[in-house]
């Protein structure tokens, strides 16, 4: 259903470029959920606000590379088509926090309403009635009296499901779920992933799960993808990437993090820092931290390595055992 | 996204750059402004002509640029043959005088009085504070009346009206500065080694006000214009034979329909003195103080 | 919030106590009011006899009394110049100075609004620019002044619209431009640096990425937020300009409010400066209540808390 290849994402700043997303490829198929995850800085929630057209303004671009949703190209479609036609419609997104991502002196139900008007998918009237059906399948409770209420009269995880209802409200193809739950409790955090699991039953949509919390991803993805420094480095089934990580950074991140039903022998964290992202170092960006560093890695990007189980690593040490 | 640019901004990089912080010094306000103090301290000297010399003769001669301007009244004359540009270099030394002593008794009894809120807290505060909240709800032009009914008209009387109006902005923002600088160290040890109160005010909180209340004032000193020429516009503020900006544009307002450049020049003086004061104003505010604009 | 209203209506009392206070102490500086009221030739038991019927022989404190007394019916004496209550002759005018403040408030909201959006929408293009030397004009140059020139050339060389009086709308342009010359400018300014933050706000970002119109987001959602500091302004600068919009009224010879109190203060009409300067004061601090008040309307987040 989706296909993005080679998409690069650069933020032109005062003090130079930062190439927030640099060159990364995937696929995503209906019913499927990605994970993407990687550090914050990784470029993971440009990547996701590239899929809507949106990099921040004035800064940021698409330079190059290509994003097809059902065989159609969508970078470089005029900025109106793609409100008209791709945002809200084809593919949404439920943006990280909640508290500020409703608009605060508008009612529920007209912001839930909003785009199933935009989209002309009902006249004034029965829109606010698919509003509040979209709210009651995010389980907002007693839905038609709560539409009239303002953002700042629900709680937190209320106001996420909002945006959720907001999301898929015009049952999008594609949703783009950015760090959905890290301003969440987390009870709240496990309600909210089990409507994103009954959503995608529901619509049949494909989620791009976007998050820096390798637990949460294993609980709801069937793939993931490892972000550094703008690149994919490591991309494969949740059950082979948890058990065998094969990328140095994979690797460390698993081993910083206490994971349900994986066995570790102790948490240690990765050494060293994120990379200036004006600056990222050559070669490898992961270099710097990573205890398996050779000599090729500061000079070269390594190559992507496709693995037998359909995954794929970009890294030297792989290079070497497969050639 | 806030995530994203907050993990930007650990590096210092700044997405999203609004406002363009501290321009370039202004040369142009600066030198307008020094014209205008230059014209207050030396205009006898300057002046072509005596500004209120009459000479029937010359009556309405209209700028040197004009048919029928002469080289010798180069903005041309009034109804009384007055040259209008000597008039208005004489007119500086009004604007000037009254916006000088009216900054700096408002900045004092503002200073005072706001720090005294700011550092004793506490029934002074709340005292000095409903002073000020009393004093901004009167508008300010309404108790110029008031006063100009009772109290002899002239420069003191003016000076008078404005500092009743305009201390007010000192007290307010001198008490926020004090509330922040009593918690740091500095003070805390200045009173823990036993300096005096009076010390402390003029040794210690004093300079640090210092940047904030020469914005405050250079912004201040072109709306004083502006408030006194109003006044004197009205006839409320300074008397003739004594010239002021003000009281030139009322008298050139009954001859509007035939010499334009009666109330065109005055109100050029007032716009350049007011646009540069303000000029000047924000760029030491950028300079001084570049995260805390919001205050003015 | 019932709680801050109160609290600011309480100290809105205060400030009328204030002013009250203040004109108290004016008139005291002012003389003898009896020496203005009576014939030069006036006998010394005509004084005696003038000041116990304005109460002066009494103490200080019971004089203020009675002042405050008569100050809450609307009672600051009549006025010498026309015979008539002070208060309700301002009262009378009050009307063309409404006509005036409303227009005047109407001219700088029709410019600002969009000055503002757009300048926001379009940062650092040509309109912001443009804008940005406006506001900094605006804040320059005094719009009396402003007036004289509207009159000089609109009326005067062109004699497209009339300059002086009330009368026809035609005679509200010209005063309505001078009076509105002002608050165009912060507010084209304030709605500018408001709008740019909601812009850059979460909400605005969800509402594109759920595909609405950028129209729609700018002029609906985003405007409605950015508005909030505006409805202060608007209140503060309508209060101002419903106190008397003095120096304008005086330009345009607009029998308003304004204009009256300058004429008193030259005539010493004390009354009616007195009572010019409480209807500001009441106005004000009444104004303020309402914007107080309206922030509940445009922003249900306050109307609870």
């Amino acid at each position: 259903m989706l296909q993005v290849r080679d998409l690069k994402t650069y933020l032109y700043l005062k003090r130079g470029v930062v190439k927030a997303v640099d060159g990364v490829s995937f696929d995503l198929a209906s019913g499927e959920t990605l994970g993407l995850i990687g550090e914050s800085g990784s470029g993971k929630t440009m990547m996701g606000l590239s899929l809507l057209g949106l990099p921040p303004k004035p800064a940021g671009r698409i330079v190059a590379g290509s994003i097809k949703l059902d065989g159609r190209e969508l970078v470089g479609l005029d900025e109106e088509v793609l409100s008209r036609e791709v945002r809200g419609r084809q593919i949404a997104m439920i943006s990280q926090d909640p508290m500020t991502s409703l608009n605060p002196v508008f009612t529920v139900g007209d912001q839930v309403a909003a785009p199933i008007r935009a989209h002309h998918l009902a006249g004034e009237r029965s829109a606010i009635d698919m509003a509040v059906a979209e709210l009651d399948r995010v389980r907002v409770p007693s839905a038609r009296e709560r539409a009239g209420d303002y953002p700042h009269q629900f709680s937190g995880g209320m106001r996420q499901r909002v945006v959720a209802a907001m999301a898929i409200a015009c049952r999008p193809r594609l949703l783009i779920a950015d760090e959905p739950t890290s301003a969440l409790d987390v009870t709240i955090q496990v309600q909210f992933m089990d409507l994103i699991e009954k959503i995608q039953a529901d619509t049949g949509a494909g989620i791009l799960f976007i998050t820096h919390d390798l637990g949460v991803a294993a609980s709801l993805c069937h793939r993931i993808a490892v972000m550094y420094a703008g690149r994919i480095v490591e991309m494969a089934g949740v059950d082979r990437l948890y058990s065998d990580p094969q990328h140095p950074y994979t690797q460390g991140l698993l081993d910083s993090v206490p994971i349900l039903g994986r066995r570790q022998k102790r948490l240690k964290s990765i050494l060293g820092s994120p990379p200036d992202p004006l600056s990222p170092p050559g070669g490898c960006a992961f270099h710097p931290r990573c205890p398996h560093a050779m000599e090729v890695c500061r000079q070269q990007v390594p190559p992507t390595v496709a693995m037998s189980d359909g995954g794929h690593v970009a890294c030297w040490l792989k290079v070497d055992s497969t050639a | 996204m806030v995530e994203a640019l907050s993990y930007l901004s650990r590096f210092g990089i700044k997405v999203l750059h609004r406002n363009k912080v501290s321009s370039g010094f202004p040369y142009v306000a600066s030198l307008v402004l020094a014209l205008v103090v230059i014209s207050a301290l030396f205009g006898p000297w300057i002046a072509p002509y005596q500004a209120t010399s009459i000479s029937l003769a010359d009556a309405m001669t209209p700028p040197a640029w004009l048919d029928g301007g002469s080289a010798a009244h180069l903005l041309g004359t009034d109804n009384l043959g007055r040259d209008i540009l000597s008039r208005i270099i004489a007119g500086a030394r009004v604007s000037t005088v009254v916006a000088f002593y009216a900054i700096v008794l408002s900045g004092l009894i503002g200073t005072g009085l706001g720090m005294a809120a700011g550092y004793f807290g506490g029934i002074v505060d709340a005292v000095i504070s409903r002073i000020i909240d009393t004093q901004m709800a009167v508008p300010s032009i309404p108790l110029a009346m008031l006063f100009a009914a009772v109290l002899p008209p002239g420069e003191a009387m003016v000076i008078f009206i404005i500092v009743l109006s305009y201390w007010t902005w000192y007290a307010r923002i001198v008490r926020g500065e004090v509330l922040s600088l009593r918690e740091r160290d500095f003070i805390a040890l200045a009173k823990v080694a036993g300096v005096g109160t009076p010390t402390i005010f003029v040794r210690h909180l004093a300079p640090n006000l210092l940047n904030t209340l020469l914005v405050l004032a250079t912004l201040q000193f072109g709306s004083v214009i502006v408030f006194e020429a109003g006044l004197s516009f009205l006839g409320l503020g300074i008397q003739p034979p004594q010239v002021s900006w003000g009281g030139m544009l009322s008298d050139g307002r009954n001859f509007i329909e035939v010499a334009w450049w009666l109330i065109t020049m005055p109100g050029l003086a007032i716009m350049a003195a007011c646009l540069a004061s303000n000029l000047l104003g924000d760029w030491l505010r950028d300079t001084f103080d570049p995260l805390r604009r919001q205050v003015f | 919030m019932a709680r801050y209203i109160t609290k600011r209506a309480l100290q809105g009392l205060i400030a009328i106590f204030g002013a009250l206070l203040i004109v108290f102490v004016a008139q005291r500086l002012s003389g003898d009011p009896v020496a203005l009221m009576l014939p030069m030739d006036a006998s010394e038991a005509d004084f005696a006899a003038m000041r116990e019927a304005l109460g002066l022989d009494k103490p200080l404190l019971v004089q203020f009394a009675i002042f405050l007394g008569n100050a809450l019916t609307g009672d600051f004496g009549q006025s010498y110049q026309w015979n008539a209550p002070a208060m309700g002759l301002l009262i009378d005018r009050l009307p063309a100075t409404l006509e005036l403040a409303m227009a005047g408030l109407f001219f700088a909201v029709l410019l600002a609004v969009p000055l503002g959006v757009f300048s926001a929408v379009h940062r650092g293009g040509w309109v912001d620019r443009s804008a940005k030397i406006f506001a900094m004009l605006g804040q320059a140059v005094p719009g009396f002044w402003i007036g004289l020139l509207l009159i000089l050339f609109i009326a005067v060389e062109l004699q497209w619209l009339p300059a002086y009086g009330r009368g026809t709308p035609a005679h509200l342009v010209l005063p309505a431009i001078a009076l509105g010359w002002y608050p165009v400018a912060a507010m084209t300014r304030t709605l500018r640096s408001s709008m740019l933050d909601v812009l850059e706000s979460d909400y605005v970002r969800m509402e594109r990425a759920i595909g609405l119109p950028e129209r729609t987001i700018i002029w609906r959602y985003a405007l409605r937020n950015a508005a909030v500091p505006l409805v202060t302004m608007v209140g503060v600068y309508f209060a101002n300009m419903l106190g008397g919009a003095f120096v304008i009224e005086v330009v345009f010879a607009w029998p308003g409010v304004g204009r009256t109190v300058v004429d008193a203060v030259f005539a010493r009409d004390f009354p009616v400066v007195q009572a010019g300067v409480m209807l500001s004061a009441v106005v004000f601090v009444v104004m303020n209540l309402l914007v107080d008040l309206s922030y509940g309307f445009i922003d249900p987040r306050i109307r609870r808390g």
